[in-house]
């Protein structure tokens, strides 16, 4: 299980061989990549810059994906997020996670994403035309990641 | 009691500080006596902590709610609902 919030791009290829680590016990691989969109809410968007809180965001990381640890059986999981001024086309985020079998491997990838967009504290600020703007919280992350509240056992 | 508050996102730029060092009276216990103190200041940490507005915060680096303790030396953060991923 790791965790790291980094300023430089990554390879999703590299990163992915290094959490199996030819482990022959795993039998799936979840991934999720996030990317930077050129529009957002109906206009162009130049560029962003990503902010976070040194240790506290580390922290809460390590602890959704501890939770995906908890909650289904899958063998190791990384999640990678930037910081930092990025453009459309970048990628921002990567979550990896390895199992025995798809099913925990793609509910625990899905679990860390949506928690991640409603916990961890990072704040985006996004490039107009019109000039720079803080990027607000959706209603819609919060019902996604709620959507797991009540399903508290090991399920597949 | 003297504690250190740390401002993020929207707030940061509203407050015009990245943080600071703050002398919390000893009626104020826990994060809502903190929020008080800080929209009684007037200025922009009133516009910034006025009712009503989205801040969250977080006691020590975890996630924390308006009756969450407050104590001598501890780290406070607040901050906008988050929007990473």
């Amino acid at each position: 299980m790791s965790v790291r919030v980094q300023l430089e791009d990554f390879d999703v290829g590299a990163e992915i061989a290094a959490l199996r680590r030819a482990d022959p016990r795993v039998g799936a691989v979840a991934s999720f990549i996030g990317l930077v969109r050129d529009v957002n809410d109906g206009d162009a968007i130049s560029g962003m810059t990503l902010e976070h809180y040194p240790g506290m965001t580390e922290k809460s990381l390590a602890g959704i994906v501890a939770e995906a640890k908890q909650r289904w059986d899958i063998l190791d999981a990384l999640v990678v997020h930037r910081v930092g001024e990025l453009k459309p086309l970048d990628q921002i985020v990567l979550v990896v996670v390895t199992g025995a079998h798809r099913g925990a491997a793609f509910a625990a990838c899905e679990f860390i994403m949506d928690y991640l967009k409603t916990r961890a504290p990072f704040w985006k600020k996004e490039q107009t035309a019109q000039g720079a703007r803080w990027v607000d919280a959706r209603v819609s992350d919060d019902q996604a990641a709620e959507r797991w509240d009540g399903q508290l056992s090991k399920s597949p | 009691m003297s504690i250190r508050i740390l401002y993020f996102g929207r707030l940061r730029e509203e407050m015009g500080i990245p943080g600071e060092m703050f002398e919390l009276t000893q009626q104020a216990r826990d994060v809502r006596g903190l929020r008080a103190q800080l929209a009684a200041r007037g200025g922009t940490s009133a516009v910034a902590f006025a009712q009503g507005k989205a801040v969250r915060v977080s006691v020590n680096q975890d996630l924390a709610r308006d009756d969450t303790p407050v104590r001598e030396g501890d780290e406070i953060a607040f901050f906008p609902p988050v929007s990473g991923g």
